[in-house]
């Protein structure tokens, strides 16, 4: 342990952590570049939101979380189901539109849930699963429960008053819950500086008093140093926290294709954050460290491989929903009273 | 049956009370505050949350001293935050709670409408059936003295159109308390509207806990020549307009509809199918209204039933106004509803 923290500078942050971190980024980069190459089949007859290059901040934030630690995510939320422990049949299976999907092929890729994971949906309104985080976080207090609950949004929700209504009230009644912007500057093809009169995301926290900070997002372990402290802060009754983490998304909004060639961006600024890849960032440092081998990092990503080859499989090989199934689920039956 | 009766006015009450000591008498609101109570009392998973409905007033009694008896921690006060505070309570009900929302006056609902429409409406079916969301939004239709164009509304249309919601507005004391605590066991978003007007009536309310079910509308009155649906409040002004048009040898038969979704369409064309005559009279606007809807049920599911063209008694296409000879103008009552049932038999 001491040799740990002499290498990695913090005591949480042990050799097997690293790896974790390092397996778990690339996990949810594999996933999604399949995805890239699988697109253009055209079976797969769903939006997708990849969230390459943004990979650091769900590793980093959910490798500090119980299992029933709540996580409330958004259209982008491939990464932060993986990250907190789904498994990717279900992901998979839920994109191609199966029964065997995490929603039974009714929400699409824009709505994961995991309940057992603590993942009790995920909205696609931007600022939209906000409020039900903080409502979550509210039930883990009502009932006394140490729960904590990570809220991811982008800077699209920073706009979005939803936001600050469910902040104010979090902060209000102190309730366990961290706000984590993941700031990649752009709203669908909307710059930061072309909405915000401020760019200081994380300054917000101070209007309700409240911790806030803005890290690195390209840098896994100073999101794993900053989500472990608002994420203690929280679970110890310290209320709300806001991490800003600054970040890139390689591809466009929507679909699998850059958007620089449709004049979205500069290719500049994509070749500048790639030069930053999160996951590139994470290796050299386990490297540099001898943490691992070059050949142990070589197969963690052959497992990786294995487990999408099945998931894909899978997900082809499944039936889609009965048409029976069109009218269920719409009402919960109806329960008696106690 | 006692429970079904309606009591015009408190005077009505008392005096059937003199007729039958057993019978308990509760005003409106003290009977969604011993629902409310009950509720608190014997499920741990159940809140309240709203703007100040822990204040002295206690939403017009409704949730009146609940705070000194449960604890702010869950009867508690909100920020002014309709969207953040609806979408919260949602977050509660998916992680297991039974949250009771109050937006003291439905014109507050529309700054809520993302979270009703795009997540509570939709997290059961969007997630194949993998969670649920046991909430009820409680509002209450304002009207009077001035209260004008966003403090007055009836909105119930808006949500009578989206699958995944349920809406319910009781007429009467019994009613309020039996389908609250019946919505809030119902597991389903629940949009429950009460009107302003109706918060002093008395009615018979038994002390125990019990529920009206929800889908289900009930005959106030039975009678042959036409049937009047009644929504809310205009139940009380149809059953003064049934007497009216007795004197004149008409005879209407009232049904309170209780839940406006599900709506309970095989009671109303049984009734059709009896009266051959439909007038409804509803707290709101016309077009796509309830009234739009009963009137095409009965069409599709009975065509041959009715013997006149329909009725519908409405709000006129305008806002409320706020000046007193203007208010009177706008508000239909028992009046214009008799003069609908007149048309609807002379019709044919």
């Amino acid at each position: 342990m001491k040799e740990d923290i002499l290498k990695y500078g913090l005591p949480t942050l042990t050799r097997k952590t690293l790896i974790d971190m390092y397996a778990m980024m690339l996990r949810i980069r594999m996933f999604e570049e399949r995805i890239v190459d699988l697109y253009p089949e055209q079976e797969m007859k769903c939006p997708v939101h990849l969230c390459i290059g943004q990979e650091a901040i769900a590793t980093g934030v959910c490798l500090n979380l119980r299992k029933d630690d709540y996580v409330f995510s958004n259209h982008r939320g491939h990464g932060h189901a993986l990250a907190k422990g789904s498994a990717m049949r279900p992901l998979m299976a839920e994109f191609y539109g199966k029964v065997t999907g995490c929603s039974r092929g009714k929400g699409g890729s824009m709505h994961i849930i995991d309940v057992e994971n603590g993942i009790l949906g995920t909205s696609a309104i931007v600022a939209g699963g906000i409020p039900m985080g903080v409502g979550a976080a509210l039930a883990s207090s009502i009932r006394k429960e140490d729960r904590v609950t990570v809220i991811f949004f982008g800077d699209g929700a920073y706009d979005e008053g939803a936001l600050y209504e469910s902040f104010n009230f979090a902060s209000l009644k102190k309730l366990p819950v961290v706000f984590f912007c993941e700031n990649n500057f752009y709203a669908t093809n909307s710059h930061q500086s072309a909405r915000q009169s401020a760019c200081r995301i994380s300054d917000a926290a101070s209007a309700f008093d409240s911790h806030g900070v803005c890290i690195d997002g390209n840098d896994a372990i100073e999101v794993y140093k900053a989500a472990e402290d608002s994420i203690n802060r929280a679970r110890k009754g310290g209320g709300p926290s806001l991490i800003e983490a600054k970040t890139y998304r390689w591809k466009g909004h929507v679909g699998p294709d850059a958007d620089y060639e449709k004049g979205c961006r500069p290719k500049e600024e994509l070749l500048y954050w790639m030069e930053r890849c999160p996951v590139k960032v994470m290796r050299e440092f386990i490297l540099s460290r001898n943490a691992a081998t070059k050949d142990e990092l070589a197969e963690i990503a052959a497992s990786i491989t294995d487990e999408i080859d099945d998931a894909v499989k899978f997900a082809k090989e499944s039936e889609y929903p009965p048409l029976s199934d069109l009218l269920t689920d719409v009402y919960a039956p109806v329960k008696e009273p106690l | 049956m006692p429970w079904t009766k309606v009591y015009s006015n408190k005077a009505e009450f008392e005096s059937a009370l003199s007729d039958n000591r057993e019978l308990r008498g509760l005003a409106y609101k003290d009977a969604l505050l011993e629902a409310t109570s009950q509720l608190l009392e014997a499920d741990e998973t159940v809140f309240v949350i709203g703007e100040g409905i822990d204040d002295s007033g206690g939403v017009f009694g409704s949730t009146k001293g609940l705070h000194l008896k449960f604890g702010r921690e869950r009867v508690m006060d909100s920020p002014l935050a309709e969207n953040g505070i609806t979408g919260i309570a949602i977050g509660a009900a998916v992680a297991g709670m039974r949250p009771i929302l109050v937006h003291m006056r439905v014109d507050f609902i529309p700054l809520s409408l993302d979270q009703i429409i795009n997540h509570a409406a939709k997290w059961r079916y969007m997630f194949g059936g993998k969670v649920s969301v046991p909430i009820v939004i409680r509002s209450m239709i304002g009207r009077g003295w001035g209260s004008a164009a966003q403090h007055s509304q009836s909105l119930q249309s808006l949500f009578t159109n989206i699958p995944g919601l349920k809406v319910v507005m009781p007429a009467t004391p019994y009613d309020a308390k039996g389908l609250l605590r019946a919505s809030v066991y119902d597991g389903n978003p629940v949009v429950f509207i009460e009107h302003r007007w109706l918060y002093e009536h008395m009615g018979h309310v038994p002390s125990e806990p019990y529920t009206v079910p929800l889908g289900k509308a009930i005959i106030r009155r039975t009678g042959s020549d036409a049937t009047i649906v009644a929504v809310s409040y205009m139940v009380y002004e149809a059953m003064s307009a049934a007497d009216i048009l007795k004197n004149e040898g008409i005879e209407c038969e009232v049904i309170d509809l209780r839940t406006l979704k599900p709506l309970d369409a095989p009671l109303i064309l049984e009734s059709v199918s009896k009266t051959g005559r439909l007038v409804i009279a509803d707290t709101g606007w016309k077009e796509t209204g309830i009234g739009a809807e009963i009137i095409a049920r009965v069409v599709e599911d009975g065509f041959g039933a009715l013997k006149s063209a329909p009725e519908r008694v409405n709000l006129p296409e305008a806002p409320t106004p706020a000046s007193p000879a203007l208010e009177k103008a706008y508000y239909p009552g028992k009046f214009e509803i008799a003069a609908a049932v007149r048309r609807a038999v002379n019709k044919g």
